[in-house]
This record gives structure tokens, sequence and C-alpha cells, in this order.
């Protein structure tokens, strides 16, 4: 792929977060490259999470920043990261559990859209036309992740893989440059997981940046062009699979030393 | 058998009523968890606008239809205006405190609010002016007006027209994500506050419409109104279960019969002890019941998380 053009998509650059006296995140620096899949593992509280929401603005960094797409990223409001081009699903599935998986990907749609209230309450010809293609593109969103026969179903009756599934049509109905997939794989069997690696894949050679924070190690390894280690709220280690994985300090990170 | 069908009648018009104004309560409550005490008080200046206004057009010599429209319209525009301003000045700033902070602000509000029509209005009973024609049909022995024909018609096709607003379109749909989840939903690039303020517009325009209802039908207004007006269609959407939509409209409307048919049978069933002037106690023993055996209303969720 890609990995060499010169500018970064992001650039994190000495991140901190702390709640209370708990660094959570301690001047995290890393660099993710346009086109690639980027891995950010760690041991259970290290940071990974926190260093999402500090991404997508839901929380406001205590230091350092972030420059994405050549023009720092200012955290104040979810609908801003949105609207610059940064997506997610999360960890514990945040589908709106009462609407149709069509309507939860349409949701994804607004940050792409303007009609705006005055339109929905006249009913203008613009607000319907655009009501109209909101829907295909849902709709072909939908036929991607491969789960377009259950559009009609609440979300929350979906299977727990069509769910993760839909999260992540819904985020890429934003139109991201970088798909952030909260573990995607948890609670997945070997096939599930499979299919998710497939789908993954896919998304990246469709043109969109991913970041993935992943339990199953044999997973991120196998997909991520570069990963990159946290621990305890500083980063270990940033770079390819083959030479993460056999870094001493990672070893004893996940083992415990 | 007669009193019957009469007092159904009579109850499906105040329940017309009680829902349109039942779901200004509970679209505010259903995407941000506030009561909003004042919207009865939105009700009431909506009655009272359209007193000066269709009115003063009247007396100057317009046609009573164009004069009432003008008065519905104005009123509307300046309810909407006025929900809009009371979230952004009141509740806005309060949004992350805890929430009895809002719900005593919302009270404040209503007191505000309701001195400020007394000012302007003053405290006697105004009259309304008659904006439709006194007709009477007659239907199996119940007998009906035109203005009550009016009210049933016009709020179940406003129902009809919120509910496609709410479904059917992209601000529904925002609207109904926010309700479930404002973080995620901010997060898909839905703009909370547009949405939160969406819902205070269009709940202060269908209060507008309900305080029109009330001043045509009762042909009488008074600063005050507002206050049980609001306590019985905050009772209808508790009933119905607030933050339900189509709670809020079956609530209205069962409120509104049961209050009729208690209104009707109460003399006989005391004997002659309390007359239909106590017809109020039945809101309220509906809302005292609701909530001892199923707070959650009829077609409310169990969860509790926003309870």
């Amino acid at each position: 792929m890609s990995t060499n053009l010169p500018t970064p998509l992001l650039e994190a650059k000495a991140v901190a977060k702390h709640f209370g006296g708990v660094k959570a995140l301690r001047d995290v620096s890393l660099t993710i490259r346009h086109g690639e899949i980027y891995g950010l593992i760690g041991p259970n509280g290290a940071g990974k999470t926190t260093f999402f929401n500090c991404m997508t603005g839901l929380y406001v960094p205590d230091g350092g920043g972030f420059t994405f797409d050549g023009a720092p990223l200012v955290a104040d409001a979810p609908q801003h990261a949105a609207a610059r081009g940064i997506a997610r699903t999360f960890q514990n599935i945040r589908l709106f559990g009462n609407m149709t998986a069509l309507e939860n990907v349409m949701v994804g749609r607004h940050v792409r859209t303007r009609a705006g209230v005055i339109g929905a309450m006249l009913n203008t010809s613009a607000t319907r036309a655009e009501e109209a293609a909101i829907r295909q593109r849902a709709i072909d969103l939908l036929h991607y992740v491969r789960i377009e026969d259950r559009a009609g179903d609440l979300a929350k009756n979906l299977s727990y893989g069509d769910q993760r599934r839909l999260e992540i049509a819904r985020a890429l109905a934003t139109e991201p440059k970088l798909l952030c997939l909260d573990e995607p794989a948890a609670g997945m069997n070997a096939t599930e997981t499979e299919e998710l690696r497939e789908l993954i894949e896919g998304i990246r050679d469709d043109g969109t940046t991913i970041l993935l924070i992943e339990h199953d190690v044999k997973l991120v390894m196998g997909l991520c062009d570069r990963v990159a280690v946290l621990d305890y709220g500083a980063l270990v280690i940033e770079d390819v699979p083959a030479v993460v994985q056999k870094d001493q300090r990672v070893i004893e990170a996940y083992l415990g030393a | 058998m007669d009193i019957f069908l009469q007092q159904i009648v009579n109850g499906l018009v105040q329940g017309s009523i009680y829902a349109l104004v039942a779901l200004g309560y509970t679209m505010v409550y259903g995407i941000m968890g506030l009561i909003n005490f004042a919207h009865g008080e939105v009700v009431m200046i909506g009655t009272l606008v359209t007193i000066t206004v269709a009115g003063s057009l009247i007396n100057a010599g317009m046609p009573v239809a164009l004069a009432g429209m003008a008065g519905l319209g104005a009123s509307m525009l300046i309810c909407m205006a006025l929900g809009w301003g009371l979230e952004r000045i009141a509740y806005r700033p309060l949004r992350n405190a805890p929430r009895l902070t809002p719900l005593i602000t919302a009270i404040g509000m209503s007191i505000v609010l309701q001195n400020l029509a007394m000012m302007i209005w003053g405290r006697n009973y105004l009259t309304f002016p008659p904006l439709l024609p006194k007709v009477n049909f007659e239907l199996a022995g119940a007998h009906f007006t035109a203005i009550q024909v009016f009210i049933v018609v016009v709020s179940g096709g406003t129902m009809a027209g919120l509910l496609a607003l709410i479904y059917r379109t992209k601000l529904g749909m925002a609207m109904r994500a926010t309700a479930q989840n404002p973080a995620v939903a901010s997060l898909m690039g839905v703009n909370i506050n547009r949405v939160i303020a969406a819902a205070f517009v269009i709940g202060s325009a269908l209060g507008a419409l309900a305080g029109v209802m009330v001043g045509t039908y009762y042909e009488i207004a008074h600063y005050q109104m507002g206050f049980m007006l609001g306590l019985k269609a905050f009772t209808a959407a508790v009933l119905g279960g607030i933050g339900n939509l189509a709670g809020a409209m079956l609530g209205g409307v069962l409120l509104g019969i049961i209050e009729a048919l208690g209104a009707g049978y109460i003399g006989d069933l005391t004997g002659g002890f309390l007359g239909s002037h106590y017809q109020d106690i039945f809101a309220f023993v509906v809302l005292i019941v609701v909530l001892m055996f199923k707070p959650s209303g009829l077609f409310g969720e169990k969860t509790g998380d926003r309870a």
C-alpha cells in the first residue's frame, strides 16, 4: 500500500489526559499514514480507548494535540471531528437500538448533508431529494457490509456480528478519511473474525485509512501495516508488526515482567 | 345512554387538546429528560396573543376567517420564538447541571411567564373572539358543534403530520437518534443543540395551536389558564408513557374521555354530593394511579436510564 506518502493523515503530538491522579495518557505521539491499517494495542487499561476519545472529541486532552489531514484538529465537539473525516465504532456497541438498521446508517449521513430544520418542516422538494439520496446511500452501505437483508429490522434485534457490521456501515456513512474501529473483533468467533478481516481490508482497499484498536494480537499482526503499543498510558513502540512482535518491552507488557 | 355518548364526544374534544399540549412535554422529555413545566404557559400565551391579534383585526373590519388565520399564525410564530428562547436562555446553560436544577428553572420560567402575561393582558378574564360559526349537529343522540369537529379534525391531522416528521424525515431521525444516545448522535454529525431547539420550537407550535383551540372552545382566557391545562397535559403524557409520542396522543385522548365521563357521572356516583365541577380530580387520580402501578405509562419503555 501507499505507506510512504510524505504528509501523514493523523499526527498525535504529546497527547496527555489524566483523570484525577490517574495518568491515562502520558505524552503519546504517533503518526498514521494515508491508506494504511494502523493497529493500536496494549493491555487492558493501557489508554487505547482514552486516546480514541480524545481524538474524536469526546474528551478534551489535557496536553498536546492532533494534526489531521494537514490542519490542527480542534477537539471541541464530536460533530466537528466527524465533519473533518474521523468516524468510529465503539467497544461496547452503541447503535440506536430502537431505530432500524437502515435508519442507523441514514443518521450517519447527517454530517455530509445540508437540509435543515426549516426544510424538514416545510418538506421542500430539495429536502425530499436529499432524503432520497441519503436513503439510497444507506442501502448501498448496508449492501457493502452485507447486511442489506436486515435493513428494516430494529438494530437491537440484529445478531451480535451484524450489529458490529452495522456500526461500521454507520461510521462509513460519514465518509471518513480515517475509520477508527474500537475492538471490532471482541466476542466474535473465528469465522466471524475472518469475515471481519476481509471487510476491513476491503474498506482500506477502497481508500479509507483505518485505525484499529484490538485485543486479538493475531488479527492485528496479520492485518496491520504498522502497530503502536501502549502500556500504562505511554507509547512503548511504533513499528511494523514483525519488529513489534519481537520487541522485549512489548512481550513484558503483555506477559508481565 | 345519551349522556354517555355525549360525554365521549366532549372528552374526545378536550382530549385532542390535551394530546397536542402533551406532545410538547413528551418531545422535550424524550430528547433531554427535562420536564418543561413552562410549557403550559406557552399555550396560555398562544391563546392571549390570538385574542389580541384576531380581536383587533376583527375590530378593524377584517373578515373573521382571515383574522382567525392571522391570529393563529401570529400566535404560532410568537410561541415558537418563545420556546426557542426558553431553551436558549433558561435550559441550555444548565444542560450538564444536576437534573433537579433545570426542573426548578422550568417552574421559575412558568412563574415568570405568568406574571409577564398578567402585566401585558391584565388580571381579568378576556373574551376570545368567536372565530368559527356556531353550528350544531346531532348524531345518535349526541350534540356537537362545528368548533368541536374543527378541534378533533385539526389536531388529528396535526398529529399525523408530526408523526410523519419524526418517522419520515432527516430531522425526525436526528431527533430519535439524539433521544437514544446524544453522544453517538453528535459523532455522526448531528448538531445536538439544533435538535433540542427544534423539539422546543415544534412543541411550542403545537402548544400555540392548542391554545387557539382552547380559546375557541371556551371563549374565555386568563393569564393563569396555562397552569391547570399544563398539569393535565403532563398527566396525559405520563399516562401514555412520557417520552413516547404515540403515548402522549393516546394519553391525551384517554384523559379527556375519563374526565368527561367522570364529570358526567360523578353526581350519580356520589348521590349528588359532588357535582361536575369536581371533574379536575379525575386527572389527578389517574396520575396517582399510573405512578403507583405503571410509572412507565402505557407505551413507556421499562428502561430506567431516563426516569
